[in-house]
């Protein structure tokens, strides 16, 4: 317990020197630009991939028990606000926390085991500026980005399962998508994914910089790094469900 | 001058540091040796704030660098050079982005001019034509002195040397330690060896202290090492041989 409080207390105080150097303005614009490169575009494949699937897989199931009661018209809506507030964000959380977290912790972490973070100090350079800024920006911008094109895909996923499979009428799968998803469900699902991001960033760059041993020291930090990032995921979103939709 | 006042360091009930003292005068190389593990390591990121001490204090030409701000250690670490272990190059850097990173991170020189900068450099450590070279391209005694060439990218007045020839066969250790006592002379740099190498020792200093379960004892020249009566330090000297 006392372990866990400390740690709490060191990613509190990472978060912290984040926070203060991206107000100091003094972020490495390059290599944050390299960072959203790698973080979001280079994810997007996989994320969209996810998206689609679960979309349709989603549909089939709701479409399927919902056109039992005569309520198939209604699988637009529900669709659409299943992507835009729980579905979209958490298929991007996931693989954010699972491909970039997990790159993030070993990058780092290498560099950590093989004296690279001590050089950087040694040659004048913040680790936090040079490593976790850029990480955590890009983290906190392209995980909206992703989660925008996952509620698209997803929804469209569903579309194509709805109709062409289940045979549901492509207008009412529109029309009720329109009328029943409202502004403030795309934004709290995008609000909440900034929240992920910057969460998986921190966590995964604090596992990196407090990696011990050689390769062994690195692949344990890898796995709680994605560990605790998905489940630190999980129960954050639940809680801000609760806050932004109840 | 590099003075440490009663530098005290511990990691958690291991004492590391048990309240040492000792100046070093500009220009001199100093050797630090002892076994594996006690400290020595400690001591070089100590004088170099990348490891806070428990208490007790470094002082660099005067200045106590645990009271500096973040810009003011940056401007204290560009007169230090570090020379790592494991050489720590940047391994998603070239050889020359390796050199050229805290000229490019801390100087407003034009990249014409780092680059003519690193190309000195490089040819200092007799390393000329591996500008493009990744790190995992060079052999370890290559790795070190691109690590030596890194550390004199701000021609430093301080040179810290960590372990500078563990590891390397006999031919390369020879060959780093001259580099070594070349850039002594060409830079009339201060220098502190880290090594339990007592070859490196005879070669690149001008005095010897070894360190003991936390504490400095006096060992005086290198020749002075080889004759040496403490019996600890006799032990470690003659590798326990007599």
């Amino acid at each position: 317990m006392l372990q866990y409080l400390e740690e709490l207390g060191q990613i509190s105080q990472l978060a912290w020197a984040v926070i203060l150097g991206i107000f100091s303005g003094k972020t490495k614009i390059k290599l944050t630009l390299e960072q959203i490169v790698k973080i979001g575009y280079e994810s997007i494949p996989l994320a969209l991939a996810a998206s689609a699937f679960v979309g349709m897989v989603f549909a089939l199931q709701v479409a399927t028990e919902f056109v039992k009661f005569g309520a198939g018209k209604y699988v637009g809506g529900i669709m659409s606000i299943a992507m835009a507030r729980e579905l979209g964000p958490a298929l991007a959380g996931i693989v954010i926390a699972a491909r970039v977290a997990a790159s993030i912790t070993a990058e780092i972490g290498t560099m950590k085991v093989t004296e690279q973070i001590e050089a950087l100090q040694a040659l004048g350079t913040n680790p936090v500026r040079y490593l976790v800024i850029p990480r955590f920006i890009a983290c906190a911008l392209m995980l909206p980005v992703l989660t925008i094109a996952s509620d698209v895909v997803g929804f469209l996923g569903g579309y194509l399962v709805g109709i062409f499979v289940i045979h549901i009428n492509p207008v009412e799968y529109m029309e009720t998508a329109r009328s029943m998803l409202t502004m403030w469900d795309v934004w709290g699902g995008l609000i909440k994914t900034v929240v992920f991001g910057m969460l998986i960033a921190i966590i995964a760059c604090y596992r990196g910089l407090t990696t011990k041993g050689g390769a062994k020291g690195v692949g344990e930090a890898t796995t709680s790094s994605v560990v605790t990032a998905l489940i630190t995921i999980f129960v954050v979103n639940y809680f801000l469900s609760i806050a932004f939709f109840k | 001058m590099i003075k440490l006042n009663n530098l005290t360091k511990y990691f958690g009930e291991k004492k590391v540091l048990q309240g040492v003292n000792l100046d070093i005068p500009d220009g001199e190389s100093l050797a630090v040796i002892g076994p594996s593990g006690c400290g020595k390591s400690t001591l070089l990121r100590l004088i170099l704030r990348i490891e806070e001490p428990t208490s007790g204090s470094v002082l660099i030409n005067g200045r106590d660098i645990s009271r500096l701000d973040e810009d003011q250690l940056i401007a204290v670490r560009e007169k230090i050079g570090m020379v790592f272990q494991s050489g720590a190059l940047f391994d998603s850097l070239t050889v020359f982005e390796n050199v050229a990173f805290a000229l490019r991170e801390h100087s407003k020189l034009s990249e014409r001019e780092i680059a003519r900068v690193v190309r000195e450099k490089l040819k200092m450590v007799e390393l000329e034509g591996t500008e493009t070279l990744m790190p995992d391209e060079l052999s370890g005694g290559m790795q070190k002195r691109v690590g030596i060439a890194r550390a004199l990218a701000f021609d430093p007045s301080i040179i810290l040397y960590d372990e500078p020839t563990t590891g390397l066969d006999p031919i390369t250790s020879v060959n780093i330690e001259n580099l070594m006592v070349k850039l002594s002379r060409e830079l009339k740099s201060t220098s502190v060896v880290v090594t339990h190498v007592m070859q490196t020792v005879y070669k690149t200093a001008e005095r010897v202290v070894m360190l003991h379960e936390g504490r400095f004892i006096e060992v005086g020249t290198p020749e002075e090492a080889q004759k040496a009566r403490d019996p600890i330090v006799r032990k470690f000297v003659t590798g326990g041989k007599e």
